[in-house]
């Protein structure tokens, strides 16, 4: 813990002080707690009657087919953008200037327009060349969430793969071309199992992230859950206010337990690595930042050092590093 | 093509908007990140809780759902209203300052023990310890990840944009409703982000530069 490198164990006289602070700290928090709940209720916010809104069958299907909206973008997206990575990351160690080029190209692109321009883009394209494009029927928006989301973070999972690719030690490689291997062999059997592996908690944190981004196809008015929430506060009346602090709180609550469940799976399984004894190193899990996050491949000391300290560190005893 | 020229005030608008959206923004969300990195450190457990909450809440919720709390929710409890540039600075802020909040952190801990241990016992209380030996240089060995964060708000400022703050996306909505070519103006704009995002990652290429020591 670095906290107890900042203070000493405190004495009698610092104890008596932290409890003051502690107490002052409480106190501080749960006031303004209190005070924003006494607000909301001085609105109404908590009348029973507002509350009530949610036990309407269609209220409650409309958040159910919200979250299933949502967990279906969720996962076209995450599983395109996983193979798009897989894919931009082999591009991107290719042999052929062209296919290189093209690959870092397209990730460098993809990477520094907003996300939320590229789906607007799309939705806009998509929309304007409805018929040409042979597009039949209202999933313009589900097209260009999906696609925007994959192509975006598939630029970025490409990114966290080529932190994995350099994590693998350089001998590996120079063995496997020595007993013979193809290109194509080392690529499938050695390098992208182990960079799969070692980067998997920072992998499943940028899955929270295109988590997280769905709800940007609230603003080209696709309805996913954010969407849904909106449409629902928007339409209920209830004691002549509409409902958006009881949705919002009901919502909120939904993104933060599925993120957070998310989350938890990238901890358990980089605590998992961590105590596999292959040799194979786990690289700290990056912050499941917005964007490319601690992944910039401008920066030479960004992810591939890391990973590469924590190959070093692999043969170290586990507890060591962390 | 002349979609850039014939609306050029439009343009120039947008990213000053942008620029100034994310300027402000970064330094608000600075400033409370470094306070929630020393809330988390410090011997006060509700500070600590206060902290640890901040970033796990703020982490963990989407962007576009914050906006929609302080459009809707918030001004049901504070009475005076922001105009809605004011909001954007507040959401974009909150929200960056949990991640440089955790990216301070983890700067924390890569001083080296020894350093700490010395300033005690050189008698500094807390304070002087984080603000005078700690900080310092944990801010060093956090740039390259805060570069990272900075440029995230970048791109995240589009989305207040959709919340009809002026900036690039803005503009760029108004004028593909108007029916101009989305392939200009998604490349024109997208320009304008890649010159704002080179910025960042340059000006944080050069504080590196500056502030290298050998450790």
């Amino acid at each position: 813990m670095s906290s107890s490198v900042l203070y000493d164990a405190p004495g009698p006289k610092a104890r008596m002080r932290n409890r003051i602070y502690s107490v002052i700290g409480t106190v501080a928090i749960i006031g303004l707690i209190t005070f924003v709940i006494m607000r909301l209720a001085d609105r109404g916010h908590f009348a029973s009657e507002v509350w009530n809104t949610f036990n309407y069958a269609n209220v409650r299907i409309a958040i159910r087919d919200g979250i299933f909206t949502t967990l279906k973008v969720f996962a076209l997206a995450g599983a395109l953008s996983l193979v798009l990575g897989a894919l931009l990351a082999v591009a991107r160690a290719s042999d052929h200037r062209a296919i290189r080029w093209l690959a870092t190209g397209f990730i460098e692109l993809f990477r520094a327009i907003p996300l939320l321009i590229t789906i607007y883009a799309l939705w806009v394209l998509f929309l304007t060349y409805k018929s040409d494009l042979g597009f039949v029927g209202e999933n313009n928006g589900f097209w260009a969430l999906v696609i925007g989301l994959a192509v975006y973070n598939g630029a970025v999972q490409a990114e966290v793969l080529r932190a994995g690719f350099n994590a693998v030690p350089r001998g590996q490689v120079e063995a496997a071309y020595a007993l013979g291997l193809r290109k194509s062999q080392v690529m499938t059997m050695l390098l992208l199992p182990q960079a799969v592996r070692s980067m998997l908690p920072t992998i499943i944190s940028q899955l929270v992230v295109t988590l997280k981004d769905t709800s940007l196809g609230y603003i080209i008015t696709y309805a996913e859950l954010l969407y849904a929430a909106r449409q629902l506060a928007n339409t209920t009346l209830v004691n002549g206010q509409y409902i958006y602090v009881p949705v919002i709180m009901v919502v909120g609550t939904i993104y933060v337990a599925m993120c957070m469940a998310l989350s938890g799976l990238a901890t358990w399984v980089e605590k998992r690595g961590r105590r596999a004894k292959t040799g194979i190193a786990v690289a700290a899990a990056a912050e499941p930042a917005e964007a490319p996050g601690a992944l910039d491949p401008s920066d030479p000391k960004g992810p591939t050092a890391e990973a590469e300290q924590a190959a070093a560190k692999a043969d170290e005893p586990p507890g060591k590093s962390g | 093509m002349n979609v850039l020229l014939d609306h050029f005030a439009e343009f120039r608008e947008g990213f000053i908007g942008t620029v100034w959206l994310t300027v402000a923004s970064s330094v608000l969300a600075l400033i409370l990140g470094v306070v929630l990195a020393g809330f988390r450190v410090s011997p006060v457990p509700p500070l600590r809780f206060f902290g640890a909450a901040w970033v796990t809440l703020f982490r963990n919720t989407p962007l576009t759902l914050l906006f929609l709390t302080i459009w809707f929710a918030v001004p049901q409890v504070f009475d005076f209203g922001f105009d809605p540039w004011t909001k954007a600075l507040i959401v974009l802020s909150v929200y960056t300052s949990s991640f440089v909040c955790e990216a301070v952190r983890s700067g924390i801990n890569t001083v080296p023990l020894g350093q700490a241990e010395a300033a005690r016992s050189l008698g500094m209380t807390f304070f002087q310890t984080l603000g005078t030996i700690v900080l310092p240089q944990a801010v060093r060995t956090v740039l390259p990840p805060l570069s990272s964060i900075f440029i995230a708000l970048t791109k995240n400022s589009a989305i207040a944009g959709a919340f009809s703050v002026t900036e690039l996306f803005g503009w760029q909505k108004v004028l593909s409703d108007q029916g101009f070519a989305i392939a200009w103006l998604f490349l024109w704009v997208a320009l304008g982000y890649l010159v704002i995002t080179f910025t960042i990652s340059g000006l944080f290429r050069l504080l590196e530069r500056s502030l290298e020591v050998a450790r």
